[in-house]
This record gives structure tokens, sequence and C-alpha cells, in this order.
């Protein structure tokens, strides 16, 4: 199963992502961003990063 | 923190702060919550303002400004400097100092304000929002307000949970890198806009002097361009290229939101403002004076409406007219002009420039710049239709 996977040390928290996100599925705080199960792995977000902290992974 | 308030803001920055500060001055009572620790902080902003826009709301501290602006300058691809005429005066800001200045206002004002208070979700009730929810110091509160203003920028969630489609097309979010960085030696009262398809894809890169030396360096590319390459690697080829000797003081990732307004601003209870109601020049990326006015008239609005007992989407929708008015009708046109600019090609873009350095300077608008294009680039027409009308 596809699944979107954020890398910490690479995020800034600019909440960039969670503007192109059509599910809602991302939980942005001051440090911590969270990809809840709402995810359809669209990957706007991936694509859409200026850090490239997101990508998809392939999952059991 | 009570757990009821007549208007509660969602979100620290500028459009908050004076959504805040103009209600508090009605006579209603405000709270403002901020997720991050510190207000101000990060800064995710070129910090570019017009002088006139930003009066039209407050008095200026000097304390907030780096430096003065005097002369816009765009760059064509192969390198031809076009000086555009105005006299408008600009700044860039600190702003740093300029967010908690506003916030301070607001808090002069009668504005509660808390930090490190993130709301995860809203109150409903019947269809009408009464409150919302926060998470704080590891505890969650609910707090009822007769109106909730979502000023909680760029990714902002306030306006979905009311039921209004904020999110954005790749195409309509710009994706930005930028750095403030030392020895940057350009003409310190000038900001520089360089445009190319090749080097900033649907976007632009800028330079945005903040005196001695440092300026903000960065580049917004649209989602779209972005899916095959980050604004971080063009902006380092650009550094590379442009200002090889430059030293990084600050790195910056961010988001700017160039779309089409929402269907609506406004709901039961509820209105949204700045970024978060994508109140941004769609093609310049400029939201911090625009999310500013909607604050002042959003939070005027709102303290008569309390004073009036009645805070129905009817009632608040007299925010959603006043903003049309004000700048609607204006950012209608722009997200016009945007798509116009990014179907240009470098030569176009040079073809414009040759000819626009032919204007004399003082005649030389934005405007003239665009007939221009036009005589270039017949093919336009179609799309400059479009801008006009
Ligand atoms: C790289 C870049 C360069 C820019 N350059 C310029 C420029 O030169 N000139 C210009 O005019 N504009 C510029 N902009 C745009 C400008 O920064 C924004 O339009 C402006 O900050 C909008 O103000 P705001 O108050 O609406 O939102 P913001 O300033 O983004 O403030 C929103 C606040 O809400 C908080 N928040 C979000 N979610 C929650 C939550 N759930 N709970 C509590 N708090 C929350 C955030 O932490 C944030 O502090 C730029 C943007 C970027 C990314």
């Amino acid at each position: 199963m596809k699944k979107i996977n954020y890398n910490r040390e690479l995020c800034d928290f600019c909440g960039t992502c969670v503007s192109v996100c059509p599910q809602d599925a991302i939980e942005l705080s001051e440090n911590n961003l969270e990809i809840t199960d709402k995810c359809t792995v669209c990957m706007n977000c991936v694509y859409i990063c200026p850090l490239r902290a997101l990508e998809v992974k392939n999952e059991g | 923190m009570k757990d009821r308030y007549d208007v509660i803001v969602v979100g620290g920055g500028p459009s908050g702060s004076m959504a805040a500060m103009f209600a508090a001055r009605a006579g209603v009572s405000v709270l403002m919550l901020e997720k991050d620790r510190e207000i101000g902080l990060p800064v995710r902003c070129a910090e570019g303002v017009g002088d006139k826009g930003l009066r039209s709301v407050v008095d200026i501290n000097p304390n907030w400004i780096a430096q003065k602006i005097t002369t816009v300058k765009l760059i064509s691809p192969a390198g031809m400097e076009v000086v555009i005429g105005t006299d408008e005066v600009g700044y860039i800001l600190n702003r740093k100092m300029f967010d908690p200045g506003l916030a301070e206002l607001a808090a002069q004002a009668g504005s509660e304000i808390i930090t490190k208070a993130y709301v995860n979700g809203l109150l409903l009730d019947n269809n009408k929002v009464t409150g919302v929810r926060v998470r704080t110091l590891g505890r969650e509160f609910q707090v009822k307000a007769s109106i909730v203003i979502g000023a909680d920028g760029v990714e902002s969630r306030v306006g979905r949970w009311a039921g209004i489609k904020t999110w954005e097309k790749l195409n309509d979010m710009e994706t930005c890198a930028q750095v403030t960085a030392q020895n940057i030696n350009v003409q310190q009262d000038a900001i520089h806009l360089y445009f190319s398809n090749t080097r900033a894809p649907k976007g632009y890169l800028w330079v945005f002097p903040k005196g001695n030396g440092l300026a903000n360096v960065g580049i917004g590319i649209s989602g779209e361009a972005s899916r095959h390459k980050s604004p971080f690697a063009y902006l380092f080829e650009f550094l590379q290229t442009n200002f090889p000797q430059a030293a990084i003081i600050t790195t910056v990732a961010g988001g700017v939101p160039c779309a089409r307004e929402p269907e609506k601003i406004v709901a039961n209870g509820l209105m949204l403002v700045g970024d978060a109601a994508r109140q941004v020049n769609p093609v310049s990326g400029g939201g911090i004076v625009t999310g500013m006015i909607a604050g002042k008239i959003a939070g005027q609005v709102a303290g008569q409406a309390i004073i009036d007992g009645k805070t129905d989407e009817k009632r608040l929708a007299e925010y959603a007219r006043l903003w049309q008015k004000a700048e609607g009708k204006k950012h209608k046109v722009f997200y016009k002009l945007k798509e116009f600019v990014y179907n240009m090609s470098d030569k176009d873009l040079d073809d414009t420039a040759k000819i626009a350095l032919q204007i004399p300077q003082d005649k030389r608008t934005i405007l003239q710049l665009f007939k221009t294009a036009l005589v270039q680039k017949p093919a336009l027409i179609l799309e400059a239709i479009k801008v006009l009308t």
C-alpha cells in the first residue's frame, strides 16, 4: 500500500502542503506534522513541498 | 483565558492582529490565538509593502522599517533592466518587529492574546460556528464565541471546518524559497524582480534590499512547475550565477496562494481574512496590506454585528461586500493577468523589455508594458481580452 512519509529533518513547518491537500489530511502544529488516514495519496503535497520533505513510500 | 468571548481570532499574523484591534476598538471582548511560541517568527516573507496601503490601516512605526524603496526594476531573461515609473514609495519591513508591533496594538485596544495555542477544530451548533477547540500547554479547552475570525494563514483550515472549500490546485499556489543574505550589492532603494520562464517558471525571482548589503533573495514558482524541480534548486542556481558572494543569514520556505477567492468568506458566526481567504495579489504574491485591509473591515463589521446582536451569515456578508468594493474587483483582474504573464516565453519577455526601454521612464507603467507585450505577440490578444473584460 502506498503512503506519504514526512521527513522531520527536512520539514520547515511552512504549511504549503496543507493548502493543496484536498482531504484536509494534514495536521500541522508549531513543530510537528502528521499525515492522517484521510490521505488518498494524491501527491499534491509531495509535488509542492519546497524542501522535498514529503515522499511516497510503499508499505506492507 | 475565559470560557467565552464575543470574538475569537485564530492566527496572530498581520490580518489577525488588525481584525482583533478593530473589533476590540468597537468595544467587544476579543481573544487572539497563535499556534507558534512567538508572534512574528519565523518570518516567511520578502517583507515588501506600499506606503499608501499600509498607512490606510495603521500609523507607521519607523522601527518596523528596514529600507525605504523608491524604485521598481523588472529584469528580463537576457538581463535588460526596465525601471517602472512610479511615485509610490514603499518599504522593506522587518516583520520580526512589525508583526509583534501590530499584535501589541491589538492588545492595547483591549484584546487578549495567547501564543503556543493551537486551534484544532471549531465548535458547531446547528450549522453555526460557536467557538473553537484549542490546545495549549498540554491541555485542550473549548472556548465559546459569537464570531470566529479565521486568520490562520496559507495553511488555513478554519474555513474548511465550516464547509468552505479553501484548498488550492497546484497551479494556484506558489511554492517559495528565500534566503536573507549579506553581500548583495544592488541599488539599496530598489526592488528587483527577475522574470524568466526557464529560471523561475510561472513565477519570479526577487531581490528586496534591507540596507547595507543585506537583502531578501527569493523565488516563487507554481506548484505545477515544482513537480519537476524544487524552488530551492532554482534559487541556488540563481545565487550562484548572480550573487556568488552571498552569505546566507536566514533560509526559509513558504507558500503563497495566487488563487481565485473562495466562493464565500463568511458563514454563520464565521469570517475568513488574509491568506486564509486568499486575499493576496495573484501576480505579485503580496498579501500583507490586503490582509490588513480585510482584517480592518472584518474587525469593524464583527464589532458592530455583536453590538446589534446578529452574527448570522447574512449579517456578516457586509464584510464580504465591503471587501469586494475595496479590493475584490482588483483581485479578479490580477488573477487573469497572472495567467497572461505565465504564458510569456523568455523571448516574449525579452522582446517586451526591449520595446519598453524605448518608452520614457515616467510613462513606463505596468499597463503600458502590458500593451507593449500585446503588440509584440498578437496571439496574446485573446488572453488580454480575458484580463480587460
Ligand atoms: C516567501 C514569501 C514571500 C512573501 N513576500 C511578500 C511581500 O514581499 N509582500 C507582501 O505583501 N506579502 C508577501 N508574502 C505574503 C505574506 O507573507 C502573507 O500574505 C501575509 O503574511 C498574510 O498575513 P496573514 O495574517 O493572513 O497570515 P500569516 O502572516 O501567515 O499569519 C497566520 C498565522 O496563523 C497562525 N496559525 C495557523 N494555523 C493556526 C492554528 N490552527 N491555530 C493557531 N494559529 C494558527 C500561524 O502560525 C501564523 O502566525 C510572501 C509570502 C511568502 C511565503
